[in-house]
């Protein structure tokens, strides 16, 4: 019979990444609950070294696949190497983070073990032994309560959500082979770009400053960038703002953008459109800065300020920088 | 499936028809499902980029466009809408057995509907605006036994394969994939065209072939169920910073922020 509660962890460059630490830790409560084990699967090349850092975030076990071809990541090789090894092993529950790698993989996966999975999820408790899995829908306008008949139970994780709780447990690497056939290796990574501003990904940052169709240009941005800069923040746009060609697609907050969920966010000159609200209604704290008063974003903002943004944002800049000095 | 013919490039476009973004969701008061009624109904945006993608494809490379979608009888609006924008053909699964169908499921039905058409590319939303799942496209893939990359911002097709662009968290990955395949579009790929007047008049005229679960071989069971739908937390009364002077008013939201909320 199905038995524990695994995970997917993932590691780029060698390194594993927040979100690992963030599914071990909502693993290890579910599996004290069931009492049972919490299992780890970790594919690359030459990361076997790295495995026992998960034991620190309550991992029990970590199932290494170590192969060249599991470097980069690619969904084939990937997909091959974790079906393998959860087919063997039959897990109860398996968990992903909810990354671009995470969904990708994740749904894949659906495919391979005909099971049944809930993407993004915000919750995850037991119900008579049962995984209930919480998660947006329609970008967070209701939310829903997912339950599994068939086994792997599979969720996806939100970043940023579940936190990264240190939980000594053995994290003993397992070595086994993916067992690859090269000739199901039909894609290939033929460059990597990497963002040179090095900044983090809007659905992983702790802290976003977005600004909207309020900003009027492209060149007015610079005093969010900067107030961004002094909160060590990651800038983003409403939709209004990407159509208009002021900031790239990939700043885009909404149910057509990104779905966020930060311990702050800090809307500026975004009225906040139904759409927009959606994307970014689970954030911890949310700030607004618009002149309208009457702008829905108000309704869902925990401080406002109804004034000129330029006037209140570099103010605004000047202020954190002072306290956080 | 074939692969081997450069020309006259065979593309499927799956589409799901969704709310609009503008809609504002309602849940049934015994958490059953959401409201229904006043819903304007639209093609999920990131499947009209797939769609526009296989449009492109096809000018480019000659071919045809199946467009390919699972739902009720509305959904058939949406099947046209496609087919207006210059889709050739489209095949609408119906069935009240597949109500409530969870992603493998529909994976499964889109699978069987597409197998025989023997596609070169199969183009998805990266997820589709409703359920967020993002799911279906990958499971397809992985059912067809054909590789897939997902959330595509550029495509190139040369020589029995695609050079794309793939964004992900502080990067982007060129990939290269052999065909068949599937690709999920991702907003930024192309900017979709609207139907013209001619187009919606056409449309009328091409077939659209309508399949049920028996015909397509399958025997509909739900793994994924959503048990209860919930609306949103509601959030209490926020504290607007008053006075007359932005300096003033900023210097009191960095230490609300600091002092009361205790993020920054």
């Amino acid at each position: 019979m199905a038995n524990g509660v695994w995970i997917v962890a993932e590691q780029r460059d060698g390194v594993l990444r927040k979100i690992s630490f963030e599914i071990a830790s909502a693993a290890r409560k579910l599996a004290d609950e069931l009492g049972q084990e919490v299992c780890a699967v970790l594919c690359g090349s030459g990361i076997e070294g790295i495995a026992g850092q998960l034991g620190k975030y309550g991992v029990d076990k970590v199932f290494v696949a170590d192969d060249p071809a599991l470097e980069p990541y690619t969904t084939d090789a990937h997909a091959a190497a974790v079906a393998k090894i959860v087919k063997e092993k039959d897990p109860a529950i398996l968990l992903l983070g909810a990354s671009t790698q995470g969904r990708d993989l994740s749904a894949r996966l659906v495919g391979k073990l005909a099971t049944g999975m809930g993407t993004d999820c915000v919750d995850a408790k037991l119900v008579d032994g049962k995984l209930l899995l919480k998660r947006p829908m329609y970008a967070g306008k209701c939310f829903g309560e997912v339950m599994i008949s068939s086994f792997p139970q599979m969720g996806t994780l939100r970043p940023n959500v579940f936190p990264a709780v240190e939980n000594q447990k053995a994290g003993e690497a397992v070595k086994f082979d993916p067992a690859l056939d090269a000739g199901k290796l039909r894609t290939k990574v033929l460059e990597v770009q990497k963002d040179a501003s090095g900044k983090v990904d809007l659905t992983e940052a702790n802290i976003i400053v977005s600004g909207g169709r309020g900003m009027k240009g492209p060149e007015n941005y610079v005093i969010i960038e900067e107030l961004a800069a002094v909160l060590g923040a990651t800038v983003g746009a409403s939709r209004a703002a990407v159509d208009a060609g002021w900031r790239p697609q990939t700043d885009q907050v909404g149910q057509t953008g990104k779905i966020v969920s930060p311990n702050l966010y800090i809307a500026c000159g975004i009225s906040g459109a139904i759409q927009h609200l959606a994307g970014m209604s689970s954030s911890k704290v949310i700030v607004a800065i618009n002149k309208d008063a009457e702008a829905p974003i108000f309704a869902r903002a925990d401080y406002g300020i109804v004034d000129d943004l330029f006037k209140v944002v570099p103010e605004l800049a000047k202020a954190c920088k002072e306290l956080l000095a | 499936m074939r692969h081997e013919k450069e020309e006259n490039v065979n593309i499927i476009a799956c589409v799901k028809q969704v709310p609009d973004t503008e809609a504002q969701i309602r849940v049934k008061a015994d958490g059953s499902g959401i409201e229904e009624g006043g819903i304007k109904w639209v093609m999920n945006p990131y499947d009209e980029y797939g769609v526009e993608e296989a449009l492109r494809l096809k000018e480019k490379n000659g071919g045809e466009v199946t467009v390919v979608s699972l739902g009720p009888a509305r959904v058939m609006e949406t099947i046209r809408t496609a087919l207006a924008m210059g889709a050739d053909k489209g095949i609408h699964i119906q069935d009240a057995a597949l109500d409530g169908a969870d992603a493998y499921t529909t994976a499964s039905a889109l699978a069987a509907a597409i197998k025989e058409l023997n596609p070169d590319i199969i183009f998805c939303g990266q997820r589709a605006i409703d359920d967020d799942q993002g799911q279906v496209g990958a499971i397809l893939a992985d059912l067809l036994d054909i590789p897939q990359v997902s959330m595509v911002t550029k495509l190139e097709y040369a020589d029995g394969a695609v050079k794309v662009i793939r964004a992900i968290e502080g990067a982007q990955l060129l990939i290269e994939a052999k065909l068949p395949c599937v690709i999920t579009a991702q907003k930024g790929l192309n900017e979709p065209r609207y139907a013209s007047l001619p187009g919606i008049m056409k449309a009328k005229k091409k077939p659209v072939d309508v399949k049920d679960a028996a015909a397509l071989g399958l025997n509909p069971s739900v793994n994924a169920k959503v048990v209860k739908f919930t609306p949103p937390p509601a959030r209490a009364a926020g504290k607007i910073v008053c006075g007359d002077d932005p300096a003033a008013k900023a210097k009191e939201l960095a230490r609300l922020l600091r002092e009361e909320a205790k993020i920054i």
